[in-house]
């Protein structure tokens, strides 16, 4: 049966990993392609490296550092941050990417969509959405359904609020040929009190392509509950895996105990 | 030991090399005939589009090599596919090795994502191939098309149904998954196809 899987998010800066709390405060946690390695022999299944700073401050992403995760990692991993147009996914993933995550400049210019699923295959196109309810009490619990609020989609790391609604842009993004949709819910990113599951939910009812739930995860509890409640085919996290809070091992023994498709490669 | 990567358009080349690598092995990666026959094993990776790659390698003749290739050969994902009788994308004849058709994943309910992206278990797992790795292991997929299961089926994936993970005929093996991004599973595939 198909795995539910878990994903590590490595936000890069000057070759640092590094983690926002609500994308500005940073911590150090180490180095990208060692924290990769440590991650894929505790059981990540895929890896995603983001350069944070690439799309605000124009930086390509790292190529060298990806060149260096493609030698030395055996699992799948994705490059997002900076891609801009088609040349800069070709380079990516000549340089041994698996995939690439596509954010501002696909809102921009939701073409580059069907460039990239056309070049290189929808498998490869990742669309990444942040997005944040109007309304902030959707963390309190308060807010019942999801689709009452506006989801608003946001530009260059959460800077820049657009006019595309979250439901309506992942739509089009699948239409167009992305081939998984990763959906970061600011208000919940940093915040550990469990993701989005509401607003993930009706995501998967209404997309044909894997969900990867992002912002929100701080307890083994909360990635149960975006499998079973946010219906979502992979949970992506960040500061509980750089800092230890929750060790990848230990948590898919326990998705494992509490019935979630999870994989344990048994020859690690 | 000479162990050769088919070079053409394929989009995991690159990371084939550094799996490879990583075994400690280091591959000719090359389109020449020469060279791929004096080859010790043949891996044949894929990712891509049926018809256009099999196009691609006519034109290349590349076709009549691989077909008439008596060392050990792998292929893989797409590779797999074209080593089939046919494909149902791009409608197109295949290379022929195994007398089995490439077909479409059909979604029978929501939770059917096409195209089958992840870590999915492989079952029914026969010979040396798949030597010292357990039943139920995990291994990494990313496809829309498939083979069903057949004479030729080494090891099994039930997702919308039971298709082929894997499949041989004579010196000619092949997998679906993708074992250069299939951890320490992937890993003992490899080394189990280099010591065949």
């Amino acid at each position: 049966m198909l795995a539910k899987r878990i994903i590590p998010c490595l936000d890069v800066k000057n070759g640092t990993t590094v983690k926002g709390v609500h994308f500005v405060d940073f911590r150090d946690a180490g180095d990208p392609v060692e924290l990769g390695k440590q991650y894929s022999l505790q059981g990540a299944d895929e890896l995603v490296y983001l350069d944070i700073t690439a799309s605000h401050e124009g930086r390509k992403t790292f190529l060298d550092l990806v060149r260096r995760v493609a030698s030395q990692l055996n699992i799948p991993f994705t490059v997002g941050g900076g891609i801009n147009e088609l040349h800069d996914v070709e380079q990516l993933l000549n340089a041994g990417a698996d995939k690439v995550s596509v954010n501002s400049a696909a809102i921009r210019d939701p073409q580059l969509i069907e460039e990239i699923a056309n070049h290189f295959g929808s498998q490869v196109c990742v669309v990444a959405i942040d997005a944040k309810p109007e309304q902030q009490s959707v963390i309190a619990g308060l807010t019942r359904n999801p689709l009452q609020e506006q989801w608003i989609c946001y530009l260059n790391g959460g800077r820049i609020p657009t006019n595309k609604n979250l439901f309506d842009w992942a739509k089009e993004a699948e239409n167009r040929g992305a081939g998984e949709i990763l959906f970061t819910s600011m208000a919940h990113d940093g915040v550990k009190t469990g993701y989005a599951n509401e607003a993930l939910a009706v995501l998967s009812g209404l997309l044909s392509i894997p969900v990867i739930a992002s912002g929100g995860a701080g307890t083994k509890e909360h990635f149960k509950d975006v499998f079973t409640k946010g219906k979502a085919d992979a949970a992506l996290a960040a500061s509980v895996f750089h800092f230890g809070e929750i060790s990848i091992t230990e948590l898919k023994h326990y998705l494992k105990k509490e019935n979630i498709n999870i994989r344990i490669d048994n020859l690690n | 030991m000479v162990v050769a990567l088919i070079k053409y358009n394929a989009g995991n080349v690159y990371s084939v090399e550094y799996a490879l690598k990583r075994l400690g092995i280091e591959p000719v990666i090359t389109a020449d005939s020469e060279i791929l026959h004096k080859a010790d094993k043949v891996i044949f990776p894929g990712v891509g589009e049926a018809k256009t790659t099999m196009e691609y390698l006519k034109s290349l003749k590349l076709d009549q090599v691989i077909v008439d290739l008596k060392q050990p050969v792998i292929g893989i994902c797409l590779g797999m596919q074209l080593l089939c009788r046919h494909s149902e994308e791009g409608d197109v004849d295949c290379l022929g090795i195994f007398d089995a058709p490439v077909l479409k994943f059909q979604p029978q309910k929501h939770e059917d994502k096409v195209p089958h992206t992840g870590w999915d278990t492989i079952t029914h797992l026969k010979g040396d191939l798949y030597k010292n790795v357990p039943e139920n292991s995990f291994a990494y997929y990313v496809h829309s098309f498939y083979v069903p299961a057949n004479d030729f089926t080494i090891a099994q994936t039930d997702y919308i149904q039971e298709f082929s993970a894997s499949i041989r005929k004579d010196n000619f093996y092949a997998v679906q998954f993708h074992p250069e991004k299939s951890g320490a599973v992937g890993e003992q595939i490899l080394r189990n196809f280099l010591n065949i």
